[in-house]
């Protein structure tokens, strides 16, 4: 009697598992068709080459990808020039010069600035970070890509930080020993043998933190000043793919070009930010067989 | 002090409140291997790697006493750090090659140290001549070092000491980790070495302690217990502790 029972529950909870399971992958494969499907619509509409190649992104009139690419680009570009040297010198110096007890302390608090909502970041952005811009480079307002890129960085900078330090932290510490045995200096064996020992760690590292950077929509929508066009420098206002989707949607009509066109822009996005995603999850992965 | 290269003198060391060696007095002449063997936790280890100030490494180690390379004080507020690991080699227990080619294992020191670009390439060949392993990896110096096996992994890590000429040689249970073969060859590169080096080598090895030692020194709980001709460690030593550990009754 007892016995049944237990295995009704146990073949119950199993059936419920493999419910959640499914479900998630069910959602994914639906996010991924919607996207897809609208995004051939679009281009039943629009040819794909004026669409990768022209310059406007004015809807009704022009559907150009390119502006926004661009934009994205920059923004993210930038936000990773500031993020990589300070996240992978941050995580070194956690990992192998801090004491002991100041690395207890810093670590929670560098991940902790995961946990600040982007809507808060993006408003440092209008009433910090920009007028503090526009004061430093003489410009009218702050509200550009520099802007952006600012505070992507400081978004992407605990994921760079966090994995980058358990890369460094996985390097064996034999390694260390030996360098150090020859006579070589802290900063030498930091340099040329644990930096590199752990380098496939530090590419996840950074493809993640991308991946945070370009996928980002509300700072860069505050931020950035949302201008579609083609930006020749850091200083100019640019506008996301993210921020158009997010600008764009509430607005547009169903079922028209331009509702097709945030979904074909959308589509370009997830097969950029899969593609980072799954170099960083590859070098991750390598990391992980090589320590293990 | 003539014709003692390595020596301490009262040496106390802990890790936090723990006390690791206890009070060790110990002089290790020039030219010659000497052996500390001890049942595991003595400290010979801890003892081995404080002559080369690995224990830098560790925060709560704590070192009280002297230790000296000649007359240089190992420990010496104005001496570098990086100059006595230059002076004082060290090949660990488990083979360790660098993340990186044959090659560069050894021109990795070398580049530190800043030895002239044009000499790099012939030290490299002397070095690597030295340890019997030239003619195995002659071919394939960029090959990584990891790609050999464990034998010559630990050959090559002796090369990168020898390449730098030291004056001593520290090797902590250098063939613990390799089959007999191997451990065979090492020994013999042992005995080579010390027509040129200072070499102290930590084994758990009798046998090898018997075959390569002139002098022997029995550690145990931290303290030197004896310390005499390999000879008189293994035929008549003096201290009961002795006779019973090299008589296989503990360890």
């Amino acid at each position: 009697m007892n016995t049944v029972k237990r295995e009704q529950i146990d073949s119950l909870l199993k059936f419920a598992f493999k419910g959640a399971g499914l479900l998630t992958i069910t959602l994914l494969g639906g996010i991924f068709f919607m996207l897809f499907a609208n995004s051939i619509l679009f281009f039943l509409n629009v040819p794909p080459l004026d669409f990768f190649t022209g310059s406007q992104w004015d809807p009704e009139n022009h559907y150009s990808i390119f502006p926004l690419l661009v934009s994205t680009f920059w923004v993210a570009l930038g936000s990773m020039l500031i993020a990589v040297p300070l996240g992978i010198f941050s995580a070194a110096y956690l990992s192998e010069m801090a004491p002991k007890k100041l690395q207890i302390v810093l670590k929670p608090i560098i991940e902790m600035l995961a946990a600040i909502p982007s809507v808060a970041i993006g408003f440092l952005g209008i009433v910090l970070v920009g007028p503090g811009l526009a004061q430093i480079f003489g410009i009218q307002n702050g509200l550009n890509a520099l802007n952006g890129s600012i505070l992507l960085a400081v978004m992407a900078l605990p994921t760079i930080v966090t994995i980058s330090e358990d890369a460094i932290n996985a390097v064996p510490k034999s390694h260390r020993e030996a360098s150090l045995a020859l006579g070589a200096n802290k900063w030498e064996t930091l340099f040329k043998v644990t930096i590199p020992a752990a380098f496939p760690g530090l590419i996840a590292a950074v493809m993640l933190g991308l991946g945070r950077a370009l996928g980002e929509t509300m700072t860069v929508l505050m931020a950035t000043g949302n201008s579609a066009a083609i930006p020749k420098g850091f200083l100019d206002s640019v506008r996301t793919i993210t921020a158009t989707i997010a600008i764009e949607m509430g607005e547009v009509p169903y079922q028209t070009t331009h509702y097709y066109s945030l979904f074909a822009i959308a589509a370009i996005l997830f097969l950029i930010t899969l593609a980072v995603n799954f170099t960083g999850e590859f070098f991750a992965n390598r990391l992980r067989k090589f320590h293990s | 002090m003539d014709g003692i290269k390595l020596r301490a003198e009262n040496l106390n060391l802990y890790f936090g409140q723990k006390q690791i060696l206890k009070n060790i007095n110990i002089e290790f002449p020039k030219n010659q291997v000497t052996s500390l063997i001890g049942p595991s936790g003595c400290g010979k280890s801890t003892l081995l790697r404080s002559f080369n100030r690995m224990h830098d490494l560790s925060p709560d180690a704590r070192i009280e006493g002297k230790l000296f390379l000649d007359e240089l004080d190992l420990y010496g507020r104005k001496n570098s750090v990086t100059d006595i690991r230059k002076r004082i080699g060290m090949v660990f227990q488990k083979p360790n090659p660098l993340p990186k080619s044959i090659y560069e294992n050894l021109s990795y020191a070398l580049n530190i140290h800043n030895y002239p670009k044009q000499d790099i390439p012939n030290l490299i060949e002397a070095a690597l001549r030295e340890s019997f392993l030239w003619d195995e990896v002659k071919d394939e110096m960029k090959k990584p070092a990891v790609k050999l096996s464990g034998g010559q992994q630990q050959r090559l890590c002796i090369a990168r000491t020898v390449v730098l000429r030291p004056e001593v040689i520290l090797m902590d249970e250098p063939c613990s980790a390799l089959d007999p073969i191997s451990t065979k060859k090492i020994e013999e590169l042992i005995l080579k070495l010390k027509e040129d080096f200072t070499i102290v080598i930590v084994t758990h090895n009798m046998q090898q302690a018997q075959r390569i030692s002139n002098k022997v020194a029995f550690m145990y709980l931290g303290e030197l217990i004896e310390y005499d001709t390999s000879d008189t460690i293994f035929k008549h030593p003096n201290n009961e502790l002795t006779q019973r550990y090299i008589g296989g009754y503990f360890g």
